[in-house]
């Protein structure tokens, strides 16, 4: 569905990603992993038009993506909830799920879209009206997610959701992940917190100063010496 | 004249003064809140819309048979359509042609381009605006058409004199207000242009066209800009291709008392720079107060609000992230 091939972004001069290749297949929960500095946000940003890439391509559905403005590509049906959230803060919570729906026609399929939000996390329906800057962490990343839901993405590319969760907010996370999977979203995970982004990825990339270092599927890189050394803390 | 009298007068003179600097400046800072440009050719702007009402007025045939009723409901919004087609039409140009290659540039390039465009307008108004078949030369002031019922007419209200040009200043700027707070709440490009203003690149992956918010910004800006250039040309009787420097000065004084990229700072900064220049000349004793320093007295206000209250009136656009 989405193919990264020989991919390099660059940042002035300096390269962040350094050629990466790779692929995520459709109905499939992909994940990168990587420390900082690795190249995972550039390469979200990349795939949404938000970066020009120095060279290489983005194809998704048998269309070349790279070049195209950003909103074309959110048209095409891929949407980010970006690092650090970058929610609307002084809008309500309503406002931003509406912005999430910029790129939609469909009132009543918006009306309806915003509905499985709120059933989704029932929080955010309570307080619809109050400004998103007024939320907890945890309820202000179920706001970028259900937001970037909001344009019916074949693709949702989220980028670090668990970041400064307690471990049962990232566990409802990691839930609502699955849930959208099993409704045939297909979803690029980005993640520092490999042990709960790999239970359950169909597949695990992981990057190392832009390039990368090597590829499995989610449950073997559970198992793998250098990911357990490196992302999850044992020795 | 009383005291009382002498002050109402002198407040609506300020307010109405104020209104012409208000619509000016909705433009300043509705382009700075999203592309954080200060449009120094933002005056030349209001300057085209002048002459472009002029324009219209003489492809009409120079009509001067028009009546009351009649020249304010149908000779006065034509003139002012004009005026804002050439307004926007030359404001888009210069944000496709001078500005936007330079979007990602430092930010000194964009500024000095438009410095650029304004020497630019002013000049070629200056040297082609004669040159168009039957158009007067634009190297003096020309007289600006007269609308019967507008141009010269005033009522008396108690001790004071109302002039209709105030009325349809002070008008102008209510009902521009109006239109803009729909436009802003109330419509899609409006609310991208909220999330513009507030963090483009998240914007985007909304899947909202920047280019085309930034586009409606200096479109809006430009439209207000020129009915302020006609309010300008009924008020003063004459335009000239100079008046956006002062104006546009002015107006930009405004902006930034008001809070820039504060739409509703704009607006009370403008009108509070009006009120405060026609006071000044007034209640200030001596050749202090005489009309010549009344632009000392606007400038003093702005280095007084940027000394003490940086953000302006009514505060700047917070950048607020997480």
């Amino acid at each position: 569905m989405l193919e990264v091939k020989d991919l390099v972004v660059a940042y002035g001069r300096v390269n962040a990603v350094k050629g990466i290749t790779f692929e995520v297949g459709k109905g499939q929960v992909v994940t990168l992993l990587g420390t900082n500095g690795a190249g995972k946000s550039t390469t979200l940003r990349s795939i949404s038009g938000l970066l020009k890439p120095v060279s290489g391509e983005i194809w998704f559905e048998g269309e070349r993506l790279d070049g195209l403005p950003a909103h074309k590509i959110v048209e095409r049906g891929i949407a980010q909830s970006p690092e650090g959230r970058r929610l609307f803060r002084q809008m309500s919570v309503e406002d931003n799920l509406k912005l999430g729906a910029f790129s939609r026609k469909d009132t009543s399929g918006v009306k309806a879209d915003m509905d499985r939000v709120y059933d989704l996390f029932p929080v955010l329906g309570e307080r619809r009206t109050e400004a998103a800057g007024l939320f907890s962490g945890g309820e202000q990343q179920m706001l970028a997610i259900g937001r970037a839901m909001m344009c019916r993405p074949k693709l949702l590319m989220l980028d670090e959701p668990s970041m400064g969760l307690s471990p049962i907010m990232t566990q409802t996370i990691m839930r609502t992940i699955k849930e959208l999977q099993a409704d045939g979203v297909t979803i690029l995970l980005v993640e520092q917190n490999a042990q709960a982004a790999l239970s359950l990825a169909d597949k695990g990339y992981v990057l190392e100063v832009g390039h990368i270092v090597f590829s499995d599927s989610g449950r073997n890189l559970l198992g793998d010496d250098r990911v357990r050394r490196t992302y999850l803390g044992a020795d | 004249m009383d005291l009382l009298d002498l002050f109402l007068q002198q407040l609506i003179n300020g307010l109405s003064l104020g209104s012409l600097y208000a619509l000016i400046a909705v433009g300043y800072t509705v382009v700075y809140g999203i592309v954080q440009l200060i449009n120094f050719a933002h005056g030349e702007i209001f300057m085209i819309g002048a002459f472009g009402a002029y324009a219209t007025w003489m492809l009409m045939g120079q009509p001067t048979d028009w009546n009351a009723p009649m020249s304010i409901l149908v000779l006065l919004p034509v003139l002012i359509i004009g005026g804002v087609a050439a307004s926007v039409t030359v404001a888009l140009l210069t944000e496709r042609y001078a500005y936007r290659p330079l979007r990602n540039a430092p930010r000194l390039a964009p500024l000095i381009s438009a410095i650029g465009v304004s020497v630019f307008l002013q000049e070629a108004v200056r040297l082609f605006y004669g040159e168009i078949p039957g158009f007067p030369t634009a190297k003096s002031a020309i007289p600006f058409p007269s609308i019967p019922g507008i141009s010269g007419s005033a009522f008396q209200f108690g001790g004071v004199t109302v002039q209709m040009t105030a009325v349809f200043t002070v008008g102008a700027l209510a009902v521009c207000t109006v239109f803009l707070w729909f436009f802003v709440n109330r419509t899609k490009t409006g609310r991208a242009m909220i999330a513009t203003s507030q963090d483009p690149d998240t914007a985007r992956l909304m899947g909202i066209n920047v280019d085309k918010v930034i586009m409606a910004a200096f479109a809006v800006g430009a439209a207000l800009a020129a009915i302020a250039g006609v309010a300008h040309g009924l008020r003063y009787s004459n335009i000239d291709f100079r008046m956006g420097f002062l104006a546009g000065l002015k107006a930009f004084t405004a902006a930034v008392l008001g809070g820039i990229g504060n739409i509703n700072g704009a607006v009370v900064g403008g009108l509070v720079l009006g009120v405060v220049e026609a006071m000044a000349t007034t209640f200030i004793p001596g050749q202090f107060g005489s009309a010549a320093w009344k632009d000392v007295w606007a400038f003093v206000l702005l280095i007084l609000v940027l000394v003490f209250r940086p953000q302006g009136l009514l505060g700047a656009k917070v950048v607020d992230r997480a």
